[in-house]
């Protein structure tokens, strides 16, 4: 790693196995890795690979079946529901795909729900809000409601909604997924500025080789395995393996059924 | 931002909304319509009782049980000083509005004038008529009451009274006082001779009159024969000044009304004249149970052998209507309240499945598990409450429609029409806000169901639902 910072997120050892009836499906098979602070980092993998399940246990809305995950240093394991939900309306920012608006409120509205969720002053809210609005460049459509706007303008709501925090990471799982390129190029855009001005640790779930261009810390998983780590700006997926950032790549032989 | 976003997802699903809002509404005005009627069925029915009996009675011990097949032995002895003791109570006396005795007979009427020869027991009633009309204005609810009509008894007139209708017709009275839908008996085909009683009575009579008592030539006359306090036989003449329906037949048959003092000269002859009751009508209602427990408390501090009994004991058919509206307001609201329950289950399950993926969102970004209970909760609650209150507002428009419609009904036990009206929520006000809260209330339990399955979706599969 070329920051020699402590990693914002740790995971050893981390498995995810989900019940189907019956069966056992192995999500995330022994994965160990840390992800640097200030960076931005994409978890890429083919469909069904487990990278979302990773991005959601990163962010605290799952939990593994084993192992353990370190976020801004903190073992999130040891919290409870409502102190983890504490913990990631502080820490954490979240871009969906979907971009997951609530429908009734506005944009200037979406945007302000983060800050009522930390207690944040009125003025303070305010203030915050219209800067973050003019960020994304939607100062004009702030009173307008999801239905209302594009899909490119939903997404700037929605980087806005996860930014106006000031959150130490934003996880977006396939944020570029729903716009046309010139869309996309745009919200990647917008996000590569947002990140080089407040310095937040960025992690994406992505398939945009748009997008992966962009990345200066590449996790390749497949099977629900960490395949290789990749630093530097502009990594592909089919370039050859990297040493890993910790641990070693594990083959489902190995880790069996848990 | 809980009630904003309740709010606007009210609005949202405005369809879904409107047919649950409307099930709460329609509920709400249901039962204040009800409500109102029920609150002016028991308004009337207790102010007709008060202007008739007064709140309260006191009794010779016994009376209430024993005496109404022998109200002479259970007068009550110097009631004159009983009752200046409980009227100039310090306690009582701003409570009292009236206080009157009233002496309870049983005997037998005659009607041997003009070829009749007709004769049947009676139940009469002696009181003093200046009160009893003084009585009669009560009026604590502010009702439509209809104006006192025909004859009436008066304290310059010791011999005048009135009797029921039905008690009219058999002594074949119906053209003499002049009564509508009143049929002539028809020819008795019976030749034999009276019945000694009437024979009896119809020459006992004919004694006392000449005994000295005057005949009222524009009157018809009825000879009272009833057994004094000693046993005695003894009979007055009573001038028959009009007729008071009673609205039950058993009553109407037997009903005699007179002065307290004709009804005691009956009873006692030239013994003491006592009085089986002494009537306290109260100003308020509500100081019955204050007013009540004051008198037992004075009539054991004076070692008096008296009861008291109030309205509602004297009647247990008011105890019955009141309880068989009460059971029927009951079973309405518990209708009510399943209707709401179910309509805004419905809808709030519908809501959470529409919006998990919502749910799914605002819970990675940081709220609670209670915030989303308190959310879908705050949503069940405002729907209630905004469709209560349109229920209030339209049971208030046909409450009002009601009353301006000028229609009349006939009470149970009542013998003429009186106004058919609503009480108006706002007359009612503990009615009024218990339908309100109750309803935001079931509304607010019944969203709990789907909040609660809401606040237990695991973020990850919320966010995965489409």
């Amino acid at each position: 790693m070329s920051d020699a910072a402590a990693p914002v997120v740790r995971l050893e050892h981390v498995v995810k196995t989900y019940h189907a009836g019956a069966v056992d499906v192995a999500a995330i098979r022994d994965i160990s890795l840390d992800i640097p602070a200030h960076r931005f980092t994409m978890i890429v993998g083919p469909s069904g690979s487990g990278k979302t399940t990773l991005l959601n246990l990163i962010g605290c809305i799952d939990a593994p079946t084993t192992g353990r995950i370190e976020v801004c240093g903190e073992d999130v394991g040891r919290l409870r529901d409502n102190a983890l939900a504490d913990f990631r309306a502080r820490n954490i920012g979240f871009i969906f795909q979907a971009f997951s608006l609530v429908p009734v409120l506005s944009a200037y509205e979406n945007v302000e729900y983060p800050l009522l969720l930390v207690g944040m002053a009125a003025a303070e809210r305010r203030h915050r809000t219209l800067a973050m609005l003019e960020a994304v460049g939607l100062a004009a459509q702030a009173q307008q409601r999801p239905n209302e706007l594009s899909g490119g303008q939903k997404q700037r709501v929605a980087i806005a909604r996860a930014l106006v925090k000031q959150p130490t990471i934003v996880l977006a799982d396939e944020p570029t997924a729903n716009l046309d390129s010139a869309n996309g190029a745009a919200i990647i855009a917008l996000m590569r500025r947002m990140q080089a001005d407040q310095r937040i640790t960025f992690i994406f779930s992505t398939h945009d080789q748009q997008l992966m261009s962009h990345s200066e810390e590449t996790f390749v998983i497949r099977d629900g395995m960490l395949m290789r780590h990749e630093e530097g700006v502009g990594q592909e997926e089919d370039k050859p393996a990297a040493p890993l950032a910790r641990g070693e790549a594990i083959t489902a032989s190995e880790q069996g059924d848990r | 931002m809980l009630f904003k976003i309740a709010f606007r997802n009210i609005l949202r699903n405005r369809r879904r909304s409107l047919m649950t809002g409307s099930a709460v509404a329609v509920g709400a005005m249901a039962m204040l319509v009800f409500g109102g009627y029920i609150t002016y069925i028991f308004s009337a029915f207790e102010t007709g009782l008060v202007q008739r009996i007064g709140h309260l009675t006191v009794f010779r011990s016994g009376y209430f049980v024993f005496g109404a097949g022998n109200p002479a032995a259970y007068g009550i002895d110097d009631y004159q000083r009983v009752m200046r003791t409980i009227a100039d109570d310090p306690v009582l006396k701003p409570m009292i509005r009236v206080i009157t005795p009233t002496q309870s007979l049983l005997g037998i009427a005659g009607n041997f004038s003009g070829g009749n020869n007709a004769a049947k027991t009676f139940l009469g009633t002696g009181v003093i008529p200046s009160n009893q009309q003084r009585m009669r204005q009560w009026n604590e609810y502010d009702l439509p009451l209809p104006e006192t009509q025909g004859a009436q008894l008066s304290d310059d007139a010791p011999q005048r009274g009135l009797i029921g209708g039905g008690m009219a017709r058999i002594l074949g009275l119906c053209q003499t006082l002049k009564m509508l839908d009143c049929p002539a008996p028809p020819p008795s085909h019976d030749t034999a001779p009276a019945a000694p009683v009437d024979q009896n009575l119809a020459s006992l009579a004919q004694s006392e009159l000449s005994s000295g008592d005057v005949k009222n030539a524009s009157m018809p006359q009825l000879d009272l024969l009833s057994a004094t306090a000693s046993g005695a036989p003894n009979v007055v003449t009573l001038d028959v000044a009009g007729v008071a329906v009673q609205g039950v037949k058993e009553l109407d048959d037997n009903f005699v009304a007179m002065p307290l003092a004709l009804a005691q000269q009956l009873v006692y002859g030239r013994g003491e004249h006592k009085a089986t009751g002494i009537v306290l009508q109260l100003h308020r209602s509500e100081d019955m149970r204050a007013a009540r427990a004051r008198l037992q408390t004075l009539i054991a501090a004076q070692h008096l052998d008296l009861e008291v009994r109030d309205f509602a004991e004297l009647t247990p058919f008011y105890v019955q209507v009141v309880r068989l509206f009460s059971a029927i307001f009951l079973f309405i609201t518990l209708i009510m309240g399943v209707i709401v329950l179910f309509a805004v289950v419905n809808t709030m399950t519908m809501n959470v499945m529409e919006r998990t993926n919502e749910i799914g969102t605002i819970r990675a970004m940081g709220v609670r598990r209670n915030g989303i209970r308190a959310q879908f909760v705050t949503e069940g609650s405002l729907l209630g409450a905004i469709a209560a209150t349109v229920g209030v507002l339209l049971a208030f428009v046909v409450a009002a429609a009601i009353n301006h419609a000028g229609m009349t009904w006939l009470p149970p036990g009542n013998a003429t029409p009186v106004p058919f009206r609503l009480a108006l929520p706002s007359d009612h006000p503990p009615l009024l806000l218990g339908t309100w809260l109750g309803l935001v209330l079931v509304a607010t339990v019944a969203a709990l169901l789907p909040a609660n399955r809401a606040a237990r979706l695991p973020v990850v599969d919320a966010l995965r639902h489409v």
